[in-house]
C-alpha cells in the first residue's frame, strides 16, 4: 500500500461507486434467478450470495452519496461497474463461470484493501469472508461440471470461451483502489487456470479484452443488455419521484 | 418420546412396512396412548398406515407450498423501489427455499424421497396452498402477502409446533420463527406505503382488498365440508379447526388493519359483543374449489414454471451425479480459505 486517500474525497467516490456497482448489478442478475435454479440448494446459495453483494453494494454507494439515487436514478451511461457482472445469466454453468471470475478477482482485491488501513478496510475485511464462499462455491460447481458430463462439460466450455473476453477489464487501474493490478491479474490467472485445468476445461488463448477499449464499463459503455436489466430496476422507483418506501 | 411399547426395539424395520398382523393390536394401542399422553411420535416409531399417508401428503403439500410461493414474490425481486426492500425480499425468498428444504426433510423421515414428491407436485397429484395462484399485480402485494398470507399461515402453524410427528413439529418451530419475522415486515412495508404518498395509499388499499378473501380461504373449507379435519384432529396433527382457526386470524387482523390506517373488504365485518369475536361475511367457496380444481389466475403459469426449473435443471443434476461417481474419495472440495 502506498498513500491512501481520504474518505469523501473524489477518489475515494470513484472506487466506492466503481465496486458498489459491481456488486449491485451481480446482485440483481444472481436474483432474476429465484423460482429457476436447478436444485433447492441452488434457490439458497445464489439469493444468499446475491444478498451478500447487494450488502457490500449498500455499503459502498453509501460511501459514494444516497444509495437508493445511486442505484435507481442513475442513467445508463454514469454506471462504473465491469461488463462482466452485467452479462445476462444464461444458463447455470454460465452463471456459475460469472461468478468464478469475479469472485476469484473480489476476493484477491478485497484481501489486498483488507489488509490496508485506506477507507474501503473495513468494508473489505467483511467482504474477503463473504467471498471466500462465494469463489468456493463457483469452483466447486466449476469442477462438477466440467467434470460431470459431455453436456455440462461442452456448456461450461462454452460458458468460459464466452465470458473470457470480459476478464481483462477486472486489471485496469480504478481510481482510488490503490491495488497493483498486475499483481492481481497474475494470482487471478493463476487461481483460475487452475480450477478450470483441474474440471477439465480449456484456458482461452483469446483476447481478454472485447473490441472496446479495455475499462469500458468503468468508463460508462456497456452492453446491450444492461440497458433493460436497468429499466426493469429502476421503474418502479422512478414512478414515485421524491416517494419513501 | 413414544412409549417404549410403540418402539420397534429390533430399529430395523423397513420404512413403510407394517409390523405383522400379531402385533398390529398391541402397536396400535401403545400408538393410541401415545397421542393421547400428548407424546411425539418419532420415524422409526410403529405408526398407523393412514396416519403416515395423512402426514406424508400434508407435509408434502406444505413443502411445495413453499417452494410455489416463492414464485410471486420473486416476480418483485427485480423491480423492488429501495435497496434495503430488495434485500428484505431476497432474505424471505430465500427462507421460503430453505422451509422448503426443512420440510422435504420432514417428509422423507416417512419413507418417501424429495424426487418422489416434487414428481407428484409436478404431475398435479399433489397440491401446494391455493393463495399462490393469484398474481402480484403490484409492490404493494408484497406487503399484503406479508401481513395476510403469512400472517394466515403463521396462525396455521404455530398449533403445529405440537404436532404429534416430531419431526414436523420441530421444523415448525423454526419455520415460525422465520415466518413471524417475515408477517412484521410486511406489515411494515404496507405502513410505509399506507402513510406515503397518495398514489402508494390507493397501491396498498388494492392489495389488500384483492388479498384478503384468498388469505381467508387459506384456512380450508369449512369444517363441515372437511375431509380429513376430525381424524387429524384425533391424531393430534391438527389441534385446531378450520373455522376456529379462521375466526382467531380475522380477530388478530381487524385492529391491525386499523393501525395501517388501511380498511377490510367486507361490509359485514363488524365486533359481535355476545360471541366476543368478530362477525364477518360469507367466503365465495365456489372461487375457493375453482381455483383448487387448478382453474385460479396463475395455476398454469406457477406449475409451469415449477416444471421448467426442474427440466432445465436436469443437465445439472447429472452433472453433479455424473462427478460425484467419477471422485468418490471426495477430492472435489476447493479449499476454503
Amino acid at each position: 500500500m502506498t498513500t491512501t486517500p481520504a474518505a469523501g474525497t473524489a477518489a475515494v467516490t470513484a472506487a466506492a461507486l466503481a465496486l458498489g456497482d459491481d456488486a449491485l448489478v451481480l446482485s440483481h442478475r444472481l436474483g432474476e434467478w429465484a423460482g429457476h435454479a436447478p436444485v433447492l440448494e441452488e434457490e439458497v446459495a445464489l439469493a444468499n450470495i446475491a444478498l451478500d453483494l447487494l450488502g457490500q453494494a449498500r455499503v459502498l454507494l453509501s460511501m459514494a452519496g444516497d444509495e437508493d439515487e445511486l442505484a435507481f436514478l442513475r442513467e445508463e451511461r454514469a454506471f462504473r461497474n465491469l461488463q462482466l457482472v452485467e452479462q445476462p445469466n444464461g444458463d447455470f454453468a454460465h452463471t456459475i463461470v460469472r461468478q468464478l471470475f469475479f469472485s476469484a478477482h473480489q476476493y484477491l482485491l478485497y484481501g489486498e484493501l483488507a489488509s490496508g488501513d485506506g477507507p474501503f478496510a473495513p468494508l473489505a475485511a467483511k467482504a474477503v469472508k463473504e467471498t471466500a464462499y462465494h469463489r468456493d462455491h463457483a469452483e466447486q460447481w466449476t469442477l462438477r461440471l466440467g467434470d460431470g458430463t459431455d453436456e455440462s462439460h461442452a456448456r461450461m466450455q462454452r460458458a468460459v470461451d464466452a465470458l473470457w473476453r470480459y476478464t481483462g477489464e477486472m486489471f485496469q487501474p480504478v481510481e482510488g483502489v490503490d491495488v497493483d493490478p498486475s499483481r492481481l491479474e497474475r494470482a487471478w490467472l493463476e487461481r483460475t487456470g487452475e480450477v478450470l485445468r483441474r474440471a477439465t476445461l480449456t484456458v482461452p488463448d483469446g483476447p481478454r479484452t472485447g473490441a472496446w477499449a479495455a475499462g469500458a464499463g468503468r468508463q460508462g459503455l456497456h452492453t446491450e443488455p444492461f440497458g433493460r436489466m436497468l429499466a426493469e430496476m429502476q421503474h418502479l422507483h422512478r414512478s414515485h419521484p421524491g416517494a419513501a418506501w | 418420546m413414544a412409549t417404549a411399547a410403540a418402539r420397534d426395539t429390533a430399529g430395523s424395520r423397513a420404512y413403510g412396512v407394517t409390523a405383522g398382523a400379531d402385533d398390529t393390536a398391541g402397536h396400535q394401542h401403545a400408538f393410541d396412548a401415545a397421542v393421547a399422553a400428548d407424546e411425539r411420535i418419532e420415524p422409526r416409531d410403529w405408526m398407523p398406515d393412514a396416519y403416515r399417508a395423512t402426514l406424508v401428503r400434508q407435509i408434502a403439500q406444505h413443502a411445495h407450498s413453499e417452494i410455489i410461493g416463492m414464485q410471486p414474490e420473486a416476480n418483485w425481486i427485480t423491480r423492488a423501489p429501495s435497496l434495503r426492500r430488495k434485500a428484505i425480499l431476497m432474505a424471505k425468498v430465500q427462507d421460503e427455499a430453505g422451509h422448503g428444504l426443512y420440510l422435504y426433510s420432514a417428509a422423507e423421515t416417512l419413507g418417501t424421497s424429495r424426487e418422489e414428491l416434487l414428481d407428484k407436485l409436478h404431475s398435479g397429484r399433489q397440491k401446494y396452498s391455493s393463495i399462490f395462484n393469484y398474481p402480484t399485480l403490484t409492490w404493494a402485494d408484497v406487503g399484503a402477502i406479508g401481513w395476510l398470507v403469512d400472517g394466515a399461515a403463521i396462525t396455521n402453524q404455530v398449533p403445529l409446533c405440537r404436532c404429534s410427528y416430531g419431526p414436523y413439529a420441530r421444523a415448525m418451530v423454526r419455520i415460525c420463527k422465520e415466518e413471524s419475522f417475515h408477517q412484521r415486515q410486511g406489515y411494515e412495508l404496507l405502513l410505509a406505503l399506507s402513510k406515503g404518498t397518495p398514489e402508494q395509499h390507493a397501491m396498498a388499499q388494492d392489495a389488500v382488498d384483492r388479498w384478503w378473501w384468498p388469505s381467508l380461504m387459506m384456512f380450508g373449507p369449512p369444517d363441515d365440508e372437511s375431509q380429513h379435519s376430525a381424524q387429524s384432529m384425533a391424531w393430534k396433527i391438527k389441534r385446531h379447526s378450520n373455522d376456529e382457526l379462521r375466526q382467531r386470524f380475522v380477530d388478530i387482523c381487524v385492529p391491525q388493519a386499523a393501525s395501517l390506517g388501511l380498511t377490510l373488504p367486507d361490509p359485514d365485518l363488524k365486533w359481535n359483543e355476545e360471541r366476543g369475536h368478530h362477525d364477518f361475511g360469507a367466503i365465495d367457496w365456489a372461487e375457493f374449489w375453482d381455483v383448487l380444481k387448478g382453474n385460479g389466475p396463475c395455476n398454469e403459469q406457477r406449475l409451469t414454471r415449477r416444471r421448467r426449473a426442474h427440466e432445465e435443471g436436469a443437465w445439472v443434476r447429472e452433472a453433479a451425479a455424473a462427478h460425484a461417481a467419477k471422485h468418490s474419495n471426495g477430492e472435489t472440495g476447493a479449499t476454503r480459505a
